[in-house]
């Protein structure tokens, strides 16, 4: 068999080194299962013939590669299941409603994906590209919802707000006629009751929440695997439930009045599961080998959670202190039965009604008024702004701190470890 | 594999034995301070175990005298509070409608939640991901009744016209019928409201679920030609499985209880309804909310308080159900690696 007669009989792609320059230059035809480096005085050949591959494999389709054809196939499929709903929606069946139009046309864009990408590639790519599509378009959708609500908010809050006012006065002058009214209506009394009841429930709630979580943690014992069972039954409770809770337990009984203290008593039924799970968990990373050193050394239980555990926790708790208060402060419903809500400003969180940024909305939004509504939207952004805040100052807690003092932090708790445990010699402990 | 050495074994000595010292038992003496620590953080353990014992006694007690009026009948009547001992009140118009809102919230919101969670874990660039994380956890945090105002001057209005639209064609369903019109106010845009704000909470819980997913098992996936969606269906989503229950049933028992977005939406009857689309429907949460101010009555606030009694035991079978499963799947079980 002569080389031309196998270049042509070989498979496209199948090296065999029969090109003809190679022929007309070395007249030999090497056997290709040992192949040598043939000088070549042309330079055409290629220089070490590889063993022959039996076909040439198609170029691999990766998923991830998304090049122009994708992009049409996604244009197209968008473009014609718009045409295609909007002929259905409107011209055959006449249906009505954005919000339908739209889902609608999500479906079908999805249908039509789904069937041009296995058109033009595969069905196995086609699904995946779908499912990537749906979940991407979820979670934009989300995000999108969130960005909205925060940004409404402030729309509808923000033109109408005389500052001064709002947060110097309460509802006492409010005057239905008066076209001025939002200069003569504040929120400083919700404010001032947020304020008082929240920290109360700080104050009660938090060392009850700590104390718990050492409890369930470091001191354990009998019991503790049903109170961590009671503290996730509790973070479960309805907030309108512990509003009744309270109010009948001691507003019914007439140990308390309406009053601000009620109402905090109410936020640490909520608080107090929220906060001692998310310090359960702070204080179940702190590392082991501190605890032990720290007993060690002779200190006695409480020194050591006081002196090493704690610390190491710090900020820990401090972020779930933070997100605690961040739930708290826009609870509504458990207010409604023992803060009562005031228009007028009440310093003594013990003695009367309590007015309360929740509260302002809840009751401002249902009347008639327009200046109340925009009152009512004043104290969501309010609101809002200071939920953000504390969300904030809890991400900037629970960061690690930034590469020189983490080094540092490290750095000591290898010298502390490393003077408790002075490394013996394996030939001395043998012996 | 015991290796049977055969060696001679010792016999005790019968007159050696009084000599071997008796083993001391460690006990550990706390000294007074330590003593004291111990029993002030067992104490406020106990307080926990006791507030909710308190919680459901006070309820109970309080509801008690309701109870007794209307008996079991509570459970299937759903008239407003009597006045004198003939009662036809009860809790069940409220409790379908809670049913309803949680089911239509459920439907909604979970698919949203996990696709979000796998976006968060699966899709999301790694440089977005933790400012991505961080979103979700906000809107978790806030406040209800911001969801509540937004749900009802900009939801709301765009709804109606799904619902008119559903209301037409999609009919056949008996959920969707329509037979007194106006569409405001309805359970269904209620349920669109509790399944948006249970979306970040679900979509936490999966999330971290799912990127414990083992990476050597995807890794092997990936390596044997699978696309990502086929990674995800054969690794992720069986390994998270157990979490992903766990997650929609704490997103159901947030749902159950969400009051003040529900009460902003709904205007509440003493209707059992299941015609999802047109006004009405209450839910038990929205019932002593609003029913609240108004105590008339023979039974004072006392029937309010028994359907708050309802509303805490079944959030509490749900999320003590829920915190179970989630922490079994947490712990690994039914893994084989």
């Amino acid at each position: 068999m002569s080389p031309d007669s196998i270049s042509q009989t070989a498979p496209e792609g199948v090296l065999v080194t029969t090109t003809s320059a190679s022929t007309q230059s070395n007249p030999v035809v090497p056997d290709p299962r040992t192949p040598q480096p043939v000088p070549d005085p042309v330079g055409t050949v290629p220089p070490t013939p590889s063993a022959p591959r039996p076909r040439r494999l198609p170029t691999p389709i990766r998923p991830s590669a998304f090049g122009a054809q994708d992009v049409a196939v996604l244009v197209g499929a968008a473009v014609s299941s718009l045409c295609l709903v909007w002929i259905v929606f409107y011209q055959l069946t006449s249906l009505s409603g954005g919000l339908g139009f739209l889902i609608c046309w999500y479906l079908a864009f999805l249908g039509l994906t789904w069937f041009g990408t296995a058109q033009v590639i595969e069905r196995q790519v086609a699904t995946d590209r779908v499912v990537a599509t749906i979940v991407v378009s979820a979670a934009m959708l989300v995000v999108g919802i969130i960005v909205f609500i925060v940004a409404w908010v402030t729309y509808k809050a923000v033109p109408s707000i005389h500052w001064g006012p709002l947060f110097t006065k309460d509802q006492k002058y409010f005057q239905v006629a008066d076209p001025n009214a939002l200069n003569t209506v504040g929120i400083l009394h919700a404010i001032i009751g947020t304020f008082e009841q929240v920290a109360l429930a700080v104050l009660i709630g938090v060392p009850f929440a700590v104390a718990t979580a050492i409890y369930l943690n470091e001191v354990r014992g009998f019991g503790s695997r049903t109170v961590r069972t009671v503290v996730t039954a509790m973070s479960g409770t309805p907030s309108v439930v512990a509003g009744v809770f309270i109010y009948s337990m001691l507003i019914l009984t007439h140990v308390l009045s309406y009053s601000g203290f009620a109402a905090s008593l109410a936020l640490v039924v909520i608080l107090l599961p929220s906060v001692t799970r998310v310090v359960e968990e702070v204080l179940r990373v702190v590392p082991s080998g501190l605890r032990e050193a720290s007993q060690a050394l002779g200190a006695p239980e409480w020194r050591t959670v006081w002196s090493v555990v704690l610390p190491t926790a710090r900020s820990g708790v401090v972020t779930a202190v933070l997100l605690g208060i961040a739930r708290i402060v826009g609870e509504t419903a458990p207010l409604l039965f023992t803060a009562f809500g005031s228009q007028l400003i009440n310093w003594n969180a013990f003695s009367s009604d309590q007015g309360a940024l929740p509260l302002v909305i809840w009751s401002d939004v249902r009347q008639a008024q327009p200046v109340l509504i925009d009152l009512a939207f004043q104290a969501a952004f309010v609101l809002m702004v200071l939920v953000l805040i504390l969300f904030v100052l809890a991400r900037l807690f629970s960061r690690p701190k930034g590469k020189g003092g983490k080094r540092k932090a490290n750095q000591s708790e290898d010298d502390f470890m490393a003077r408790i445990f002075i490394p013996i010699p394996i030939e001395e402990r043998e012996s | 594999m015991a290796i049977d050495l055969d060696l001679p074994t010792r016999q005790p000595d019968p007159d050696r034995q009084s000599a071997v010292p008796t083993p001391i038992t460690i006990t550990r003496d706390y000294s007074t301070p330590d003593k004291v620590f111990r029993r002030g953080v067992q104490a406020s353990g106990l307080g926990v175990f006791l507030l909710l014992v308190a919680i459901g006694s006070f309820l109970a007690w309080s509801g008690w005298p309701a109870f007794k009026v209307a008996g079991w009948g509570f459970f299937t009547h759903s008239g407003p509070v009597q006045i004198g001992s003939k009662a036809d009140f009860g809790v069940l118009a409220s409790l379908t409608g809670t049913v309803e809102v949680a089911f239509v919230a459920m439907l909604v919101g979970s698919p949203v939640a996990i696709c979000t969670a796998l976006f968060l874990s699966e899709y999301a660039p790694l440089g977005t991901r933790r400012s991505l994380i961080a979103m979700i956890d906000l809107a978790a945090a806030i406040p209800s009744i911001i969801f509540g105002l937004w749900a009802f001057f900009e939801l709301q209005p765009n709804v109606v016209g799904l619902s008119t639209w559903m209301g037409n064609h999609l009919a056949f369903i008996p959920f969707f019928k329509v037979t007194s019109p106006p569409l405001n106010a309805s359970i269904f845009i209620a349920g669109l409201v509790v399944g948006i704000m249970i979306v970040p909470i679900v979509a936490s819980i999966c999330r971290e679920v799912f990127s414990l997913a083992p990476p050597g098992e995807r890794e092997a996936a990936l390596a044997l030609g699978a696309s990502r969606w086929q990674m995800i269906r054969t690794v992720v989503l069986p390994f998270g499985r157990g979490g992903m229950i766990g997650a929609i049933m704490l997103g159901l028992g947030r749902a159950l209880e969400e009051t003040i977005a529900v009460s902003i939406i709904l205007g509440g009857s003493y209707k059992v309804t299941t015609q999802i689309l047109q006004h009405g429907g209450s839910t038990i949460s929205q019932l002593i909310a609003t029913n609240f101010n108004q105590s008339g009555g023979a039974l004072g606030l006392h029937d309010l308080l028994l359907c708050g009694f309802v509303l805490f035991l079944l959030t509490l079978v749900i999320n003590l159900a829920a915190s179970a499963i989630v922490n079994r799947s947490r712990s690994g079980a039914g893994v084989d690696l």
